[in-house]
C-alpha cells in the first residue's frame, strides 16, 4: 500500500498549512484575499465554492506553480520558496490530480505515464516499477498497464490520473472535481478507492453530496476567502450559508438522512 | 473515440520480426534503403535480389502479400512523374508499340519505380511489424533529437482526443443548420480550426502546469528506455537483410 512520506517530514507538523495566502492575476484580478487553511495529517476536507472563488487559484499555490503574492504555504513542515530543490521537494509531497485527466496523462501508455513522477525524482529499474505497480493496484487498474489512456472509459482514466501522483507517495493529495463527468457507478467506484487510501486528502468540488460521503470537515472559500469551516454535516445542513455561497444540494437531497445513514454504515 | 489511429499500418502478429526491438528494425531499414539507393540503376539483377529479400521478409513477419501489395499503392502520385520520363527524355530514341521512347528516360522511369517501390516496401515492412509507440522508442534509442521524439509522442497520445474534439465541433455546428458543402459556407469551418488551435493551445499549457506538478524540469526522464534494449543477438539477427542488400550492391557497384 500506499505510505505516508520517506523524505522526513517534521513528525508533528500538519500536512498542509497555508497562512495569509494573497495572489492577484498580472491583470489586476485579485483572486485569494489572505487564506488560511490547516489540514492535519491524515485528514480528508472538501473545499467547497462557486465558480470564480479561486479555488483552482489557491490549489496552483500549493505546490508553488503560482506564487508572488503574501503569504507562506508549508507541507509537512516545508515551506514552498523559488529555491530549485525545495520545489522538487513541495512537487513530491503535494500530489495534484487534474480535472480533466486528458491533460494529466500525456504518455502513450498507462504504465509509463504513471512512472513519469517517479522516474522524475530519480527512481530506476525494479524500484521504479514496483512503484508503478503499487499505485495502479490502489487504484485497481493494475491489468490496464499497458494500454493507452484514449482506450480507457472516462472513469477509468481518471483513476490512472489518481495512480499517477499516488506513484510520488504524496503527502497530500489534491482532488480538482474528482467526481465531475463521471456516471453513478464510477463516482461511486472512486469514492471506494479514496476512502481506502491512507493519505491526507483534499478535494476541490461542488458536489456537496460526495463531500459530505467522503469528508468530515469542509470549508467554503469564497470571493478569495475562507468563510466556513466545520464538520460537513453542520455545513450542508445550514441552508443560509450555502445559498450566500451560490453552493446548491441535489434537488431533493436530505443532508441530516444522509448524514445519519454514512454514521449507520460506519 | 477513434480506436483505430494508434494502429493505422501496424500488423497485429506474432513472428520473430516483430519481437525485434525496433531500433535494430529501424537501422536495417535505413541501411536496406541506402544500399538500394546506391545500386547502378542498370543492375537489372541486383533489384531482383532486393525484392527477393522482401518478400522473404514479408513471409516471415507474416503480414501478407496482398496487404504489403495495396498499401504500396501509396506511392503511386509520388511515380507519376517516373512515367512520364521516356517521353520527356531527350537523347537516343527506341520506338516501341509505335510510341516514339527516349532510352535515358526508359532507365531514368524505371530507376524511380524501382528504388521507390523498394524503398516503400521495406517502410512498409517496418511500420507493420512495428507499434507506432515502438518507433518512436526506437528512435529514441537510437539518439534521435528528444525534442523530435517527444512531439512525436505527444502527437500520438494526443491526435485521438484532437480529432474526438474536432468531429465534436462539426456535430455541434451542422446541428445548428450549418451545411459546408460549397465554398462560401467555409467561413464556419474556418472559425472551426481556428477554435481548435485555441483548444490545442490551452491543453498544452495545462498539460505543461500538470507536467511540472510531477516534477518535470524540461527533460523526460529515460527510465522505460532501458528495459528491452536491444542485445548483440539481436543485432546480429536484423543485420542478415541489410548486409545482404550491401553485398547486392557492392557487386552490382563492382560488374557495372
Amino acid at each position: 500500500m500506499i505510505g505516508y512520506v520517506h523524505t522526513a517530514p517534521a513528525a508533528d507538523a500538519p500536512s498542509l498549512d497555508v497562512r495569509g495566502v494573497q495572489f492577484s492575476y498580472p491583470d489586476g484580478q485579485v483572486a485569494l484575499r489572505g487564506v488560511d487553511l490547516t489540514v492535519p495529517r491524515g485528514e480528508r476536507v472538501a473545499l467547497l465554492g462557486p465558480n470564480g472563488a479561486g479555488k483552482t487559484t489557491l490549489v496552483l499555490h500549493l505546490n508553488g506553480i503560482l506564487a508572488g503574492g503574501a503569504g507562506t504555504v508549508t507541507v509537512g513542515g516545508l515551506t514552498v520558496d523559488r529555491d530549485r530543490a525545495t520545489l522538487a521537494e513541495i512537487r513530491r509531497r503535494v500530489g495534484i490530480v487534474f480535472q480533466d485527466p486528458d491533460d494529466q496523462l500525456f504518455l502513450p501508455t498507462v504504465a509509463e505515464d504513471v512512472a513519469f513522477g517517479p522516474a522524475n525524482l530519480g527512481l530506476r529499474g525494479t524500484e521504479l516499477a514496483e512503484r508503478v505497480a503499487e499505485a495502479l493496484d490502489a487504484v485497481g487498474m493494475a491489468e490496464h498497464r499497458d494500454r493507452a489512456p484514449q482506450h480507457l472509459s472516462f472513469g477509468q482514466r481518471r483513476r490512472v490520473a489518481v495512480a499517477t501522483v499516488l506513484a510520488m507517495r504524496p503527502e497530500i493529495l489534491v482532488l480538482d472535481e474528482p467526481s465531475s463527468n463521471l456516471d453513478p457507478a464510477a463516482r461511486r467506484e472512486l469514492a471506494g478507492i479514496l476512502r481506502g487510501l491512507p493519505v491526507t486528502l483534499l478535494m476541490v468540488t461542488h458536489d456537496l453530496p460526495y463531500a459530505l460521503e467522503l469528508c468530515d470537515r469542509s470549508v467554503i472559500l469564497d470571493t478569495g476567502r475562507i468563510v466556513a469551516d466545520g464538520a460537513t454535516a453542520e455545513i450542508l445542513a445550514d441552508a443560509d450559508l450555502l445559498a450566500r455561497h451560490r453552493l446548491e444540494l441535489p434537488y431533493g437531497f436530505d443532508p441530516a438522512m444522509a448524514a445519519r445513514q454514512l454514521t449507520a454504515n460506519g | 473515440m477513434g480506436a483505430g489511429h494508434a494502429h493505422v499500418l501496424y500488423r497485429d502478429r506474432t513472428s520473430a520480426v516483430h519481437r525485434l526491438p525496433p531500433e535494430v528494425k529501424i537501422a536495417a531499414m535505413v541501411v536496406f534503403t541506402l544500399a538500394v539507393v546506391a545500386t547502378p540503376r542498370d543492375a537489372f539483377w541486383a533489384f531482383g535480389g532486393y525484392l527477393l529479400l522482401v518478400l522473404l521478409v514479408a513471409a516471415v513477419s507474416r503480414v501478407g502479400l496482398a496487404w504489403l501489395a495495396s498499401r504500396s499503392l501509396i506511392e503511386l502520385p509520388f511515380v507519376v512523374f517516373a512515367f512520364a520520363l521516356p517521353f520527356l527524355g531527350t537523347g537516343e530514341r527506341v520506338s516501341w508499340l509505335g510510341l516514339e521512347l527516349s532510352v535515358d528516360g526508359l532507365y531514368g522511369g524505371w530507376n524511380i519505380l524501382a528504388k521507390g517501390t523498394l524503398g516503400v516496401l521495406a517502410s512498409l515492412l517496418l511500420a507493420g511489424t512495428t507499434t507506432m509507440r515502438d518507433l518512436i522508442l526506437g528512435l529514441d534509442r537510437l539518439h534521435c533529437p528528444q525534442i523530435l521524439t517527444q512531439i512525436a509522442t505527444f502527437m500520438l497520445r494526443y491526435l485521438d482526443v484532437l480529432v474526438g474534439e474536432a468531429r465534436r465541433m462539426r456535430v455541434a455546428r451542422i446541428s445548428r443548420g450549418d451545411d459546408p458543402r460549397f465554398l462560401w459556407q467555409l467561413r464556419g469551418f474556418a472559425a472551426g480550426v481556428g477554435a481548435l488551435f485555441l483548444r490545442a493551445y490551452e491543453r498544452g499549457e495545462r498539460v505543461y502546469l500538470a507536467m511540472v506538478s510531477r516534477g518535470y524540469q524540461g527533460r523526460m526522464p529515460g527510465a522505460w528506455l532501458a528495459t528491452g534494449a536491444a542485445t548483440t543477438r539481436h543485432w546480429l539477427v536484423a543485420a542478415t537483410v541489410p548486409l545482404a542488400a550491401t553485398g547486392i550492391a557492392a557487386a552490382a557497384v563492382v560488374l557495372g
